[in-house]
């Protein structure tokens, strides 16, 4: 180790020294935009959410027929300039329903996210920050919930609850936190001992302080990663649940029961299973490539 | 009369294994007077920074503080409550770490990290700690700090973020700042800066300085009295230009002979002290650095010496003590490890050479 000397003058910096101020989130965002795969499945998951939305407005705007009405005459009818994707078994246009069924997927998949981070999240929260024997018991009853069969224990719960959007949603929710919550706890036992927490300590900073400031925002990025990666598998759970007949339940459109509906038709015209399948893999993809495109703009590796 | 604003007295902190009881801290007493500048030294290992965070309490798991006393002005460390001890860190004594890549957090501001330190006291009202962070930031050199508060860690330099971490650490006017080797990771200019820096402030502010390093230069060039430790505890301590002169302990002796200087001559080669540290957890009896000792006697291995005074505010725990070794059985010393050191470079340059003729 060499001498250090004391130094000449520090103040010799000038304005040019100055770099140009970026946030981490707004080098989170350019590295994302860089990613095509991501942005289009950004562009589509907002046109998805723009229809889902605007799908009831359009119905009365006479745009788009109404979902729900049936017209046995026409039923099975191929894609035609009155129904652009054709009508399924009992004559409801196939297009309007694949819009109104996005309300649900979509709305089921974003907010079941919203219960993971409540109770994985709290959990996961707290189990690794307090440690010891708080956080071997909290885990050892994460084990025990991630033991039980996911698709029978939504099964049992939605058919205690009865089957409606709530009772879906929130079945989902309860089921599968688990994941996060070990993520969760993860990320705060390897955040809790950097140095930066230590130094939190020593300056005096509170215990919820360093939680709120330091743990939770620095274990942002892979949560929200995880999130984005569990919106298709949600998306997913409600089309099987619908399909099987306990999810939502007919007349109400969602992609599951409009795959099980034009299953009952599929020799005769194939299509009415294709159209909700593709709509279910076009949004599973997106979602998936978002949550590549964020993974890795949020991996401080991938900077260049 | 210098007034001591800390005291340890007999501090004892183990780390409880599965491989037994790790003895960090044994029996360590020392006190910092008020503006004081005071350099803890010794070997990676040998209980610095756990008597630094010993005193905010901050020992990690599964270490604790057995016995002892700290006394910060008339109020005791150890017998702090919950809520006492976070006003006390920060607020009367600060610590900064050796780390200053991981020692802030990387996605928020500095500014704002900064403010924090103040806002987790009572001192100042929130107000006043948002229009503190640019003085301090200024205070501690950082150029344009108006903007640069508004930066993130990694667009600081090292140099600025350890400056930012001294500047976090003084946040609160505490009267004492605990330094733990604050220049390890820097390079050389920049650890200068560093320096120039502390010293600054300690005369600036009045606030006292414990600075914890394995670098010798670096107490040499800011603090005005050493402790040297070794396996836990004291070995020696005294002011700075004495224990440089004069060295009592064989460890502070070997210490000073392994540091590499500028402007000795190219002849002279770097003595290295031979051997470990000992295993904490099996301590040797005796004197706990007799294994690696070259002017032990047998007692050395039986009892073990305590701190006597062993000149003007000098204290040191030998049986043997540098004055009594006469200076030819030291020069021989350097000369055996000379003689085997420049052997090993002779035959290292004569293999290179036959590798060379035999391409």
């Amino acid at each position: 180790m060499a001498v250090p000397m004391p130094s000449a003058s520090l103040e010799l910096q000038h304005d040019w020294d100055v770099p140009e101020q970026v946030g981490l989130w707004t080098d989170v965002w350019r590295r994302f935009r860089r990613n095509r795969l991501a942005v289009g499945g950004a562009v589509i998951v907002v046109i998805l959410i723009l229809d889902a939305a605007l799908a009831g407005v359009l119905v009365q705007l006479g745009i788009i027929q109404d979902p729900i009405k049936q017209h046995v005459e026409t039923s099975l009818a191929g894609p035609s300039a009155q129904h652009l994707l054709g009508t399924d078994y009992l004559g409801r246009d196939t297009l309007s329903r694949l819009m109104f069924g996005a309300r649900i997927s979509l709305s089921i998949g974003i907010l079941v996210q919203g219960i993971y981070v409540l109770i994985g999240g709290t959990i996961g929260l707290i189990a690794g920050y307090a440690g010891g024997r708080v956080d071997n018991l909290l885990m050892r009853f994460t084990d025990i919930w991630y033991a039980f069969p996911d698709l029978l224990f939504v099964l049992v719960l939605v058919s205690v609850f009865s089957p409606s959007l709530l009772s879906i949603f929130v079945a989902i929710g309860i089921v599968n936190w688990v994941n996060l919550a070990r993520l969760v706890r993860g990320q705060v036992l390897s955040i809790k001992e950097k140095e930066f927490v230590e130094s939190a300590r020593a300056v005096g900073s509170s215990q919820i302080k360093i939680v709120l400031r330091h743990l939770v925002p620095n274990a942002l990025g892979p949560v929200l990663v995880t999130l984005t990666f569990g919106i298709p598998a949600a998306i997913f759970l409600e089309a099987a649940l619908s399909y099987i007949g306990v999810g939502i339940q007919p007349p109400t459109p969602s992609w599951g029961v409009m795959i099980q509906d034009g299953y009952q038709a599929i020799y005769a015209s194939p299509l009415q299973v294709a159209f909700p399948g593709i709509a279910i893999a076009i949004t599973m993809l997106s979602f998936t490539f978002i949550g590549d495109g964020l993974r890795d703009a949020l991996d401080p590796r991938m900077r260049r | 009369m210098p007034v001591p604003i800390l005291r340890v007295e007999d501090l004892k902190t183990q780390f409880f294994t599965s491989r037994g009881v790790v003895q960090a801290v044994d029996g360590v007493s020392l006190h910092v007077n008020e503006g004081e500048t005071v350099g803890v030294v010794g070997e990676s290992g040998c209980g610095k920074t756990m008597t630094a965070l010993s005193i905010l309490r901050l020992v990690p798991e599964p270490g604790r503080i057995v016995s002892g006393h700290i006394w910060f002005r008339d109020r005791d460390v150890t017998k702090m409550d919950v809520e006492q001890i976070r006003e006390f860190r920060g607020n009367d004594v600060a610590m900064i770490f050796q780390d200053p890549m991981t020692s802030l957090n990387p996605v928020t501001r500095v500014g704002i990290q900064i403010e924090e330190a103040m806002t987790a006291h009572e001192r100042f009202s929130a107000r006043d700690a948002l229009g503190r962070v640019v003085p301090l930031l200024q205070r501690v050199r950082i150029p344009a700090a108006d903007r640069r508060k508004e930066d993130y860690p990694h667009q600081f330099s090292g140099g600025m973020r350890q400056r930012a971490m001294i500047a976090m650490g003084l946040a609160n006017e505490p009267s004492l700042l605990i330094a733990d080797e604050p220049t390890t990771a820097l390079d050389v200019t920049v650890q200068a800066q560093i320096v120039t820096l502390l010293k600054q402030l300690n005369r600036e502010l009045g606030t006292a300085i414990m600075l914890i390093t394995h670098n010798m230069a670096l107490v040499a060039s800011i603090c005005t009295r050493v402790i040297v430790m070794y396996a836990g505890r004291i070995v020696e301590e005294g002011p700075v230009g004495q224990i440089f002169k004069n060295p009592q302990h064989p460890y502070t002796w070997s210490l000073l002979r392994s540091v590499p200087r500028v402007d000795e001559t190219r002849r002279s080669r770097l003595v290295s002290i031979t051997g470990l540290p000992p295993d904490l957890v099996r301590l040797p009896p005796g004197c706990k650095f007799h294994p690696r000792c070259a002017f032990r006697v047998d007692r050395c291995s039986e009892d073990e010496p305590s701190l006597e005074e062993v000149g003007d505010r000098q204290v040191a725990r030998c049986w043997v003590l540098m004055r009594n070794v006469p200076q030819e059985a030291a020069k021989e010393l350097e000369a055996v490890t000379i003689s085997q050191e420049a052997a090993q470079e002779l035959k290292a340059v004569s293999e290179l050479e036959e590798a060379a003729d035999g391409s």
